[in-house]
């Protein structure tokens, strides 16, 4: 109780507080609405002056037309693709290591968990020339698959968050199955897998909300439009002759419709989550 | 089919049998269990690692013969490529205004909402929520708002009496334009100080206030001192964000105007990408690494002076 009075505050502060929080609010939720609002507008609406702040007439045919105007079903289908399979893997995968880091001692172990902290700050770009080069040579160069293969080794951060979660859970657990006569792999997947699960949500959101984002990977490794995600497909329809912002606005509003709706599902995992990988950091 | 074999035979025997089994396997298995990220850790980070440093001593173009150059990439970086001067500064510039900001209003966002106040997890979400979409719909949402002519911003500043510039097109503006815009996707660090400021006990504020001190004392003595551990965590990282931007410059302003937004982030990515000169930009990517270990050694090696390690603090969890 002791913390409550503590952090109660008086009146005048109290005021000085909301306005803060209420201003900022204001300041970091105003470019979404600008958004929103523009993506409904007629051109003549989109540059009044000054400004029409809510649309006279909501024209939802600008969604239709822009997402029409260019192959975006196909873009979304490439994201879709890339987003299922990276999470797939990445939960098999990084659920598989980071039991393999945190149950077991073994000899190198710790070394090898260093080295792969230590990768979590390697530049992209130091990488990402000669992976290039490695997917070139495969064939591999404007598929889907230099997007997702790699997702199936793992991911570094991953590992660190679920094997910060496996090491708060006590041996006695599993040296009971071991005297039944479980092995290793019965033990992760009959004991450990089933306590990872909030870890595991955890980290396919985050990893849906990555791979949906990103723009850098699509862009050096996928040159035919056919093959384009989402991302790459914006970028490049603002680029394109004769387009008004109400269309870009209604591309951006819709590419922000997946990430908001995975966000709001699983926003008590990722606040929390988030937090927490500082504190140990 | 082993736990039957275990339950019918009697009890001593199989436990023998399985703790033999284990012994021999044991040595194995947790191998096999990180085999993946082994596997991965060659092929996509420490094989490219060490082929980026090699080709770096390359005249190594996509297409046709590379020839061994020595230090020459390193050469003609440094001595007569002033791009790389001019993209190397405007990413210092860029990094030095942009981090420390980037921590004094996440970390001020954080103090309001460490504060006993309704709707937390509200504005919780408001401020995290541009970290959640891509850099992409965040650069175009900008482009818009940033617009010179019909751009919400400057109709803004036209209200208080302002003629707002041409953000985009001007280059005295452009590069303030991407750190406004790279500040409003800062909620991850918030989140990561809120969590900080969560985990400092209590009952030290409730020792100072009987000592008597007042609320900037407290903050100067309890809050800021136990905080820097996360203030670290979160420069170090705001510092290789920072160093790394692209996609930003890319989408909003392609690197101009007049290269006032030429991140060195994409004078690499054109080398390598755009111009196809494999060996130098490696050649460039390791410069960039090399600063980013040198800046993170620097901040870790000042830390002693001024993070506070609780090694006396009782850890609340």
């Amino acid at each position: 109780m002791g913390c409550i009075k503590l952090l109660s505050l008086t009146k005048k502060q109290k005021i000085i507080v909301y306005t803060l929080l209420i201003g900022s609010t204001i300041l970091f939720l105003f470019p979404y609405f600008w958004m929103i609002t523009s993506a409904f507008k007629s051109e003549a609406e989109l540059y009044a002056y000054p400004p029409k702040w809510i649309p006279s007439k909501w024209h939802i045919n600008n969604f239709i037309e822009s997402w029409t105007s260019q192959p975006f079903n196909q873009f979304f289908i490439n994201s879709a693709i890339v987003v299922i399979f990276t999470t797939i893997g990445q939960v098999i995968s990084c659920s598989l290591i980071a039991y393999g880091f945190s149950r077991f001692h073994f000899k190198g172990r710790d070394i090898l968990f260093m080295i792969l902290l230590a990768t979590m700050m390697i530049p992209w770009d130091v990488t990402m020339i000669p992976l290039y080069m490695e997917f070139n040579v495969l064939g591999w160069i404007n598929t889907l698959k230099p997007l997702i293969v790699p997702a199936w080794f793992g991911s570094a951060f991953y590992i660190f968050l679920l094997r910060q979660f496996l090491l708060t859970i006590p041996v006695e657990l599993e040296e009971a199955a071991r005297i039944d006569g479980a092995n290793s792999f019965q033990i992760y997947y009959k004991i450990f897998l089933p306590l990872m699960k909030p870890s595991l949500i955890l980290i396919a959101v985050f990893n849906m909300l990555t791979v949906w984002n990103d723009y850098l990977g699509p862009l050096i490794f996928l040159n035919d439009q056919s093959k384009y995600t989402l991302t790459l497909g914006l970028a490049q329809f603002k680029g394109v002759y004769d387009v008004d912002m109400s269309a870009v606005m209604a591309i951006t509003t819709l590419i922000c419709i997946p990430p908001l709706i995975v966000f709001f599902i699983a926003q008590k995992h990722i606040i929390e989550g988030i937090g927490n990988t500082g504190l140990k950091g | 089919m082993k736990s039957d074999a275990a339950a019918l035979t009697n009890k001593p025997k199989p436990v023998n049998k399985s703790f033999f089994k284990k012994e021999k396997l044991g040595k194995l298995t947790p191998y096999l269990f990180i085999l993946p990220w082994i596997i991965g850790f060659l092929a996509f980070t420490l094989g490219p690692l060490v082929f980026s440093l090699i080709i770096s001593f390359f005249d190594w173009p996509i297409i046709g013969d590379f020839k061994f150059v020595g230090l020459q990439n390193y050469k003609t970086m440094f001595t007569e490529d002033p791009l790389f001067w001019h993209s190397f500064g405007v990413t210092v510039k860029f990094a030095s205004i942009l981090v420390p900001l980037n921590i004094t209003i996440a970390l001020s966002l954080a103090l309001l909402l460490n504060q006993k106040v309704k709707g937390q997890s509200f504005f919780k979400t408001v401020f995290y929520l541009p970290g959640v979409i891509s850099g992409v719909a965040l650069a175009m949402i900008w482009s818009w708002v940033f617009n010179s002519e019909y751009g919400i911003l400057n109709y803004f500043l036209s209200l208080i009496g302002i003629r707002g510039p041409d953000w985009l097109g001007d280059p005295k503006w452009s590069l303030g334009a991407m750190i406004i815009a790279s500040l409003w996707g800062q909620g991850s660090m918030m989140l990561i100080f809120l969590a900080g400021l969560k985990n400092i006990p209590t009952e030290m504020y409730e020792a100072a206030e009987i000592d008597g001190a007042n609320s900037i004392k407290k903050f100067f003595r309890i809050t800021l001192p136990l905080l820097t551990p996360t203030i670290l965590f979160n420069l170090i990282m705001s510092i290789i964000g920072a160093f790394q931007q692209l996609t930003l410059a890319l989408v909003l302003t392609g690197g101009g105007p007049m290269k006032s937004t030429y991140f060195y982030a994409m004078y690499v990515y054109n080398n390598a990408f755009k111009y196809f000169h494999m060996g130098y930009a490696s050649a460039n990517a390791w410069f960039m690494f090399i600063i980013i270990l040198f800046l993170t050694a620097l901040v870790f090696k000042s830390s002693s002076m001024w993070v506070y390690y609780e090694s006396e603090v009782k850890k609340s969890k």
